[in-house]
């Protein structure tokens, strides 16, 4: 009976991933452009990416720049911005929602907002700084800057995370921080100590996710560099652009194949080291680690 | 000592919420900053924007940027294939998680935890791992240029609906289930008439987040649908863009335009959007 109420799971599971994955796994090593017949060529695609390819490795890079500050920088973020939250202030509830509202809007138009807001000349970016005597950069048009412009944008949305660490904080139980506070430890100590370690599984399962969707960076890259050329030398060709690219605007699609199978192992072996480091500093409720 | 030492300490405490709800304050006019400047350069004429330095609010509000920008492109014609495609893929997340979730938390069968770890595990699969096999499997099937690729997926479940559901359901206690069993009710009879009433909140936020995702959806748009009269706003958007290129007025008028309904839903709807992100919180352990 129980496979009954599963089926349409597992229908869309053998369809929409088992299927596609092992069709992909074998189509990244032939010459295929949907037209045409699968035609086996080995490891062809795959030498092709690693020494004949300048472009896989420049998005590779912007990926992995792009992760590498947007995932500690929001996480971080978020974490601050939730333990302000949870203090005992007026207003909390508006600022909730104000903190929040950002991330729940996506797509084209927000793309758009932050191409008019980091315009050099009329965005609201570069007025504010020039209000504290500070000459922006041209951010989406210089390549130094496309990528921190990217991030900034992200840490706009920062709320969604915070609202995650916020419900966990409300889970603990104050007695902790009264009984500390009698011992004579100060804010800082109660947080480093008690919220900290307390937050741990929800900073695991935060890093996890957005490691993992950092990696799949694809639209701001395709609507913010125009036509999906990856902006000002190729900057902002992030690795699922380049793929896009090579998939549906040349159509050499087993190409493309080998090259999501590299990111699903790059995010394999990423979360494969979280989990296994996870164990260091994953502080679980009454679990057997301690 | 006591009466000072606390005296002391209270006057500490509230320079602290002084100093956090200073930040708090400033923190949050940041926040809104970007959204205000969208609204106030879409009222602007294109003479006020091109000026330097630029203004904070429009000096002279022009409405019209809104029905000229709006007609530019069939945008109307994008609003009404955007909402048939938001309907059957709500309909779809709400009927088939709700019904996956079930099987998964108030049914015993064999393979159970392994299957849910298996649900859990797709969770690392990037997208575009399989986005080429599935668009070659759709263009197959003849589904290209239809709306088929963009809603029927949504009718087999998807991991983290499926979740949020189960784990919504295994907080309601098994002996409603076994109660109803033993008055004669079968499974499909509890998930209808027992279990979904029961679990609104949790179809609700769903409902909001699906809604939510095909509205901005770009990608499956993107790649399947050709036909300029098929365009979702998204992709409407991203066109029109192209089309009036440096007239910041009548892009950030499009744009308010497209975000207005995500704005409206989450502030009627808020409770919802938070239920979500507190489900997942219960992740944890």
């Amino acid at each position: 009976m129980g496979y009954v109420f599963i089926l349409p799971w597992i229908i869309g599971f053998i369809s929409f991933v088992l299927g596609p994955l092992l069709f992909s796994l074998y189509g990244s090593f032939t010459n295929y452009n949907i037209t045409s017949r699968m035609e086996f060529v080995g490891f062809d695609n795959y030498i092709r990416m690693f020494t004949r390819d300048p472009l896989f490795w420049k998005s590779l890079y912007n990926t992995a720049y792009y992760v590498v500050f947007m995932v500690p920088l929001t996480t971080v973020g978020a974490i601050v911005l939730s333990v302000l939250l949870n203090q005992k202030v007026p207003c909390t509830r508006v600022y909730r929602t104000i903190y929040y509202m950002p991330s729940v809007l996506s797509g084209v138009a927000v793309y758009m907002l932050w191409m008019q807001l980091l315009n050099p000349q009329s965005g609201l970016v570069n007025t504010a700084l020039r209000l504290i005597g500070i000459e922006g950069p041209a951010w989406l048009f210089d390549p130094a800057w496309t990528k921190p412009a990217i991030i900034f944008m992200k840490m706009w949305s920062v709320g969604g995370g915070m609202l995650l660490y916020l419900a966990n904080l409300q889970s603990i139980p104050t007695q902790l921080y009264e009984s500390a506070e009698l011992d004579g430890a100060n804010a800082w100590h109660r947080f480093r100590f008690i919220t900290l370690p307390m937050i741990t599984p929800v900073i695991f399962f935060d890093v996890v996710t957005s490691l993992i969707g950092g990696f799949q960076i694809f639209q701001e890259g395709y609507v913010m560099s125009q036509n999906g050329d990856g902006g000002p030398m190729h900057s902002l060709l992030f690795y699922n652009l380049h793929m896009w690219n090579k998939a549906f605007e040349v159509f050499d699609m087993g190409y493309a194949m080998g090259m999501a199978w590299i990111l699903f192992i790059i995010v394999m072996i990423l979360t494969a080291l979280n989990m296994k480091f996870s164990k260091h500093w994953v502080y679980y409720e009454g679990g057997d680690g301690r | 000592m006591s009466k000072r030492y606390y005296a002391s300490r209270r006057a500490q405490q509230l320079r602290a919420k002084v100093i956090v709800s200073i930040i708090l304050f400033s923190g949050s006019i940041i926040l809104i900053m970007p959204l205000w400047w969208m609204i106030s350069t879409s009222l602007k004429s294109m003479e006020e924007i091109m000026q330097y330095p630029p203004t904070f609010y429009p000096h002279k509000v022009y409405w019209r940027n809104y029905v000229e920008a709006w007609n530019a492109a069939p945008f109307t014609r994008y609003t009404f294939n955007t909402l048939i495609i938001c309907f059957f893929s709500v309909v779809g997340s709400v009927l088939s998680n709700s019904f996956v979730g079930y099987g998964f938390a108030k049914i015993r069968f064999r393979g159970r935890e392994t299957l849910m770890n298996v649900v859990l595990s797709t969770m690392i699969i990037p997208g575009f791992v399989t986005l080429i096999p599935t668009y070659v499997l759709f263009s197959k099937l003849g589904w290209v240029n239809t709306y088929l690729p963009l809603t029927v997926p949504s009718f087999f479940g998807s991991t983290f609906f499926i979740f949020m559901f189960r784990q919504f359901y295994m907080t309601i206690p098994n002996e409603l289930v076994e109660a109803a069993m033993i008055d004669g009710a079968n499974h499909f009879y509890i998930w209808f008439k027992l279990m979904l009433p029961l679990v609104k909140p949790v179809l609700a936020t769903v409902a909001i987040f699906s809604f939510n995702g095909a509205w901005n959806d770009l990608l499956g748009p993107l790649l399947y649908i050709n036909d300029e009269m098929k365009y979702t706003l998204q992709i409407g958007l991203q066109n029109f863009r192209g089309l009036v290129q440096t007239q910041w007025h009548y892009l950030m008028a499009a744009s308010t335009l497209v975000l207005l309904p995500v704005l409206i839903l989450f502030f009627a709807f808020q409770r919802y959007f938070i239920e979500g992100m507190n489900l997942t919180a219960g992740t944890k352990g």
